[in-house]
């Protein structure tokens, strides 16, 4: 034991540096994967306030943009108020809400990580749990990773470990949509069955499959389609509707039937 | 003796926030951030006890991770930065003399020497970096190509720095 010590300490530099490096390995491993990504990660309001107070300035800049963006999604969501429908059909009636949505401000994002990080100014005292869904004017941004009391993590569709459930619009096809890692403007849908024909400018919508994203949210759309004859499932490229490189806004969208969706999968697991 | 430390702990503070409020917000060509924070460990004066140059390094590269929710990834780049450092100094200026407080520096290590030096200690961090953000073989070509511009890049601002920010250009 003694000459154990006596070995460390004459190497102390590189036995330092085996600590401190096995210390940081050891945190990184966890950003390898979705699920152990959600159990540990860094963000705090010490931080986020920092953070913050940068993004109140430069968030000026963008104003103009950001107000075209709502009057968009204004329009959008005007055609599809109530009044808005010609009512010929009386049996569609809203029962209860299912979704609610909580809007934050991005405040540090990234686009050239492998697992690239959005952190927004909202938290755990106003309701941000962790894998609620993320989305900016009706497309797909995210998922959050983590929280602290005002501040979360959202880990973006930009991930290698992120795969999200979707469909083909035009003939309700489920596919699943993943980001190959090389550039922020495009994403890939994989599992396509070799008899379902894509068209470039065909739109990808969330499946409304997960319980974190109802239906009918944009994830992008087609702008190649490789299709080959000795292969059963092929692969397409999509552009991204969202563009990563330019968000300020987003909404965190909370399911309030979640706690009974879980316990509904939980008890179906235990039986 | 307490001048020295106090110009490092400025040039902490305004290299790292440098990296977090203005550099990891941009995105050159779409995907490249520069990273400067490291010029800190760079520059650190030659005679620096080499096991606080490795705790410097861990808690730089620690603060850079927490800013960016990005657990560990700096950490070991910059601690294994700071772990061939003292054998780069000594490999490559192993003949020179440094006084007391002494940094590197292009008067000190002549403009070709200093050169060599940035570029070997900013081309492991960036591969280190990026090979460990990745880990898939598969993509090494991609990892070098990432490496290699975002060192261009890095490289610059740091001369850009030296130039404007230190006396012993």
């Amino acid at each position: 034991m003694r000459n154990l010590f006596i070995f460390l300490w004459n190497n102390r530099f590189f036995s330092l540096f085996l600590v401190l490096e096995v210390i940081a390995l050891s945190m990184l491993s966890t950003s390898y994967s979705y699920h152990r990504s959600l159990r540990f990660n860094l963000v705090n309001d010490a931080s986020g306030s920092i953070l913050g107070v940068y993004s109140n300035i430069s968030d000026y800049f963008y104003l103009k943009k950001e107000n075209q963006k709502l009057l968009n999604e204004n329009a959008y969501l005007r055609n599809q108020m109530e009044n808005a429908f010609l009512k010929t059909d009386t049996s569609a009636i809203f029962i209860d809400t299912l979704y609610k949505y909580i809007p934050a401000r991005v405040i540090s994002s990234t686009t050239n990580m492998q697992t690239n990080k959005i952190i927004v100014d909202k938290g755990k005292i106003h309701g941000i749990e962790k894998e609620m869904g993320v989305i900016s004017d009706n497309g797909v941004v995210g998922i959050v990773v983590g929280v602290s009391n005002h501040y979360s993590t959202i880990m973006s569709a930009l991930s290698k470990n992120a795969n999200f459930s979707a469909m083909i619009k035009s003939n309700g096809q489920l596919v699943s949509v993943s980001w190959p890692g090389d550039d922020y403007l495009h994403g890939e849908i994989n599992d396509i069955p070799s008899h379902i024909q894509l068209s470039e400018g065909d739109t990808i919508i969330s499946s409304g499959n997960s319980i974190i994203f109802p239906k009918g949210l944009f994830l992008g759309t087609v702008v190649e389609h490789n299709q080959r004859e000795d292969k059963d499932l092929s692969k397409a490229k999509i552009e991204f509707y969202v563009d990563f490189n330019n968000l300020h806004y987003v909404n965190i969208i909370k399911n309030l039937m979640k706690p009974e969706l879980d316990s509904l999968i939980i008890n179906a697991n235990n039986e | 003796m307490n001048n020295i430390i106090i110009k490092n702990i400025v040039r902490f503070l305004f290299l790292v926030a440098i990296q977090i409020f203005i550099l990891n917000q941009m995105h050159f060509f779409g995907y490249l951030t520069p990273f400067i924070y490291i010029l800190f460990i760079i520059i650190l004066p030659f005679q620096t006890n080499k096991l606080l140059v490795l705790l410097l390094a861990f808690a730089t590269g620690l603060t850079i991770d927490i800013f960016g929710d990005t657990p560990g990834l700096h950490t070991s780049a910059t601690v294994f930065m700071a772990f061939v450092r003292p054998a780069l100094l000594s490999g490559l200026f192993g003949k020179l003399d440094f006084g007391q407080n002494e940094e590197p520096g292009i008067k000190k290590l002549g403009f070709g020497g200093f050169l060599r030096y940035v570029i070997v200690l900013v081309i492991i961090h960036h591969f280190s970096l990026f090979l460990l953000e990745t880990l898939d073989f598969n993509r090494f070509f991609d990892i070098l190509k990432t490496t290699f511009l975002t060192s261009l890049l890095s490289i610059s601002l740091i001369y850009i720095y030296i130039f404007l920010f230190t006396r012993n250009k």
